[in-house]
């Protein structure tokens, strides 16, 4: 190799990495942080979290209704993300460019998703709140249209990949499209679609936290109601408690997609 | 030669009455169609036991829909301006990119760490449980912890983000170095290069592509954890905006725009981290 290959890298390695240090400190500047303080307050925050942040004896007592919220959190997940998932699938049938009924809708069902997907959370909790109030429901829908949004993505992406030649094996044959699509389709792409249900399973649980903050429903409540009264044991005890369900949802997960997949 | 009938009958399996089995129960089909069910139970079992308080569901929908309608179709801004706006938009990204990059700086080294060939078993399996364990606290709650030490604003929402982006890019970037050839680590080890010689010469050119991109992919949910993080714990940025807007102004209109300010930032932003990874990621895997 010439020389002066490496030094054309080298020029644009530093140039990158100007370009990248000015973006930094101008951000910086916009929002106000400073490296130093931002580094100082590191120690003093892991030694308040050590210093206030256990369980004792008087915050167990409070274990039964947390785990009535934490339960309540759980289902919500569970429900939004497999009735969004229906849904995100017949859509996805649509946008993939394997199943496709024609252009237009391939385009629309891609357009669409993306727009719910790139809508956040929050944005979705904030506007169902003010028709749906305080209300498990306004959680349920947040997390069914977001969901919907990013499994739909999920589920183009999937019968893209894994589908096309037995598509293209069972046509060969003259079946109809909803003989391609229930034989060919739903068989192959199954353990893969049950696994990202599982994986926005567990993502949901940690999102319903936040919605749960804004919205005043399940866990993310009872968070917000301790975290303001100061009651920092029942916080940790509750940082503890959906860490502990997050982690084993994701342990059942890894186990079940070993298996299918 | 003659085939022995033994032979063809090689793993078909019979039914009693003598009919060819087509179909065979594995243990992966067993388990994903028990999944299914499981799922489905517990959807069904989950909207009977959710607390709807009495809310009527076809008027609040209607209401929702109209809301929709107001906030999507007559967007206007009445507290702020278009230059107000397009300020509190950086204001978020800002947010976001320190975050990420902090966050990509500490992964980086943690990262050499937790990677099983370039480090020892004990070390890489200590890293990925406590990343693990960083993973599963929501990101809200790290920033709502630290905003305790910290006090609330920048400091806290950007330590909060990165200490989750660093869980996230740990494990990518670990993935991406378990990826490299072994041969080439193998090479560079008999000719007597050390670890550190290993990590800047092979290690981190050959994956400097895909660890771009994933940088970036992650530099894209932080933005929406960013607006996130404005509305819940008062990092400011639009999403602090959006609150204010909807939860203490009821204005509509200025919330629809938000909102698709919002929007036309993360879909700029996914194009361009989509364009990234199919020229970087898809270019790596195929070769």
């Amino acid at each position: 190799m010439d020389i002066a290959v490496f030094q054309k890298k080298k020029q644009h390695m530093t140039i990158f990495l100007i370009i990248v240090i000015g973006i930094t400190l101008i951000s910086a500047k916009i929002t106000d942080f400073s490296f130093v303080h931002g580094v100082q307050t590191l120690p003093k925050a892991f030694s308040w979290m050590a210093s206030n942040l256990f369980i004792t004896e008087q915050s167990l007592t409070k274990m039964p209704s947390i785990m009535d919220k934490l339960i309540e959190t759980i289902f919500l997940s569970i429900t939004a993300t497999t009735t969004a998932s229906v849904l995100a699938l017949l859509l996805a049938l649509m946008g993939s460019h394997t199943t496709k009924v024609n252009n237009f809708f391939g385009s629309l069902s891609r357009i669409v998703a993306s727009v719910y997907r790139n809508i956040p959370i929050v944005a979705w909790a904030l506007i169902l709140l003010l028709s749906f109030g305080q209300n498990a429901l306004t959680g349920y829908f947040a997390l069914f249209l977001a969901t919907f949004g990013f499994l739909t993505r999920a589920f183009i992406e999937t019968i893209d990949e894994t589908s096309s030649s037995s598509v293209e094996a069972l046509r060969a044959t003259g079946a109809t499209y909803f003989q391609v699509v229930a034989k060919a389709v739903i068989p192959e792409c199954l353990p893969q679609m049950i696994s990202w249900v599982l994986y926005m399973i567990e993502t949901n649980i940690r999102s319903s936290t936040l919605v749960g903050i804004l919205t005043g429903t399940g866990i993310g409540f009872a968070f917000d109601l301790y975290y303001k009264s100061m009651n920092y044991n029942v916080v940790c005890l509750i940082t503890i408690s959906i860490v502990v369900v997050v982690i084993g949802i994701e342990l059942i997960s890894n186990y079940v997609r070993r298996v299918i997949l | 030669m003659t085939i022995a009938k033994s032979d063809l009958l090689f793993d078909v399996k019979r039914t009693n009455a003598g009919k060819i089995k087509i179909k065979v129960w594995n243990k992966s089909q067993i388990a994903t169609v028990g999944t299914f069910v499981a799922l489905l139970l517990l959807t069904v079992y989950g909207f009977l036991t959710l607390d709807y308080k009495d809310v009527s569901i076809i008027e609040a929908t209607s209401a929702t829909l109209h809301n929709v309608k107001v906030m999507f179709l007559q967007p206007a801004f009445s507290h702020f301006s278009l230059g107000e706006a397009v300020y509190q938009l950086s204001v978020t990204m800002g947010l976001a990119l320190l975050a990420t990059m902090l966050g990509a700086i500490i992964s980086l080294f943690i990262a050499l760490f937790a990677a099983k060939n370039l480090s020892t078993k004990a070390v890489s399996n200590a890293i990925i449980v406590v990343i693990a364990f960083v993973r599963a606290v929501p990101t809200v709650l790290w920033v709502l912890i630290f905003a305790i030490a910290a006090g609330l604003g920048s400091e806290a929402a950007i330590i909060g983000m990165s200490l989750h982006t660093v869980a996230f890019l740990v494990k990518a970037y670990a993935e991406s170095f378990e990826e490299l050839d072994d041969g080439i680590l193998e090479a560079l080890r008999a000719s007597g290069a050390n670890w550190w010689h290993i990590v800047t010469n092979a290690v981190l050119p050959s994956t400097a592509s895909s660890l771009l991109s994933w940088t970036f992919l992650r530099f894209e949910t932080n933005f929406t954890v960013a607006v996130a993080m404005g509305a819940a714990a008062g990092a400011g940025g639009i999403g602090f905006e959006l609150f204010m807007a909807s939860g203490f102004y009821f204005d509509l209109r200025e919330v629809g725009f938000i909102t698709y300010a919002i929007l036309i930032v993360a879909i700029g932003l996914e194009l361009l981290s989509t364009h990234l990874k199919t020229r970087y990621l898809r270019s790596e895997s195929a070769k």
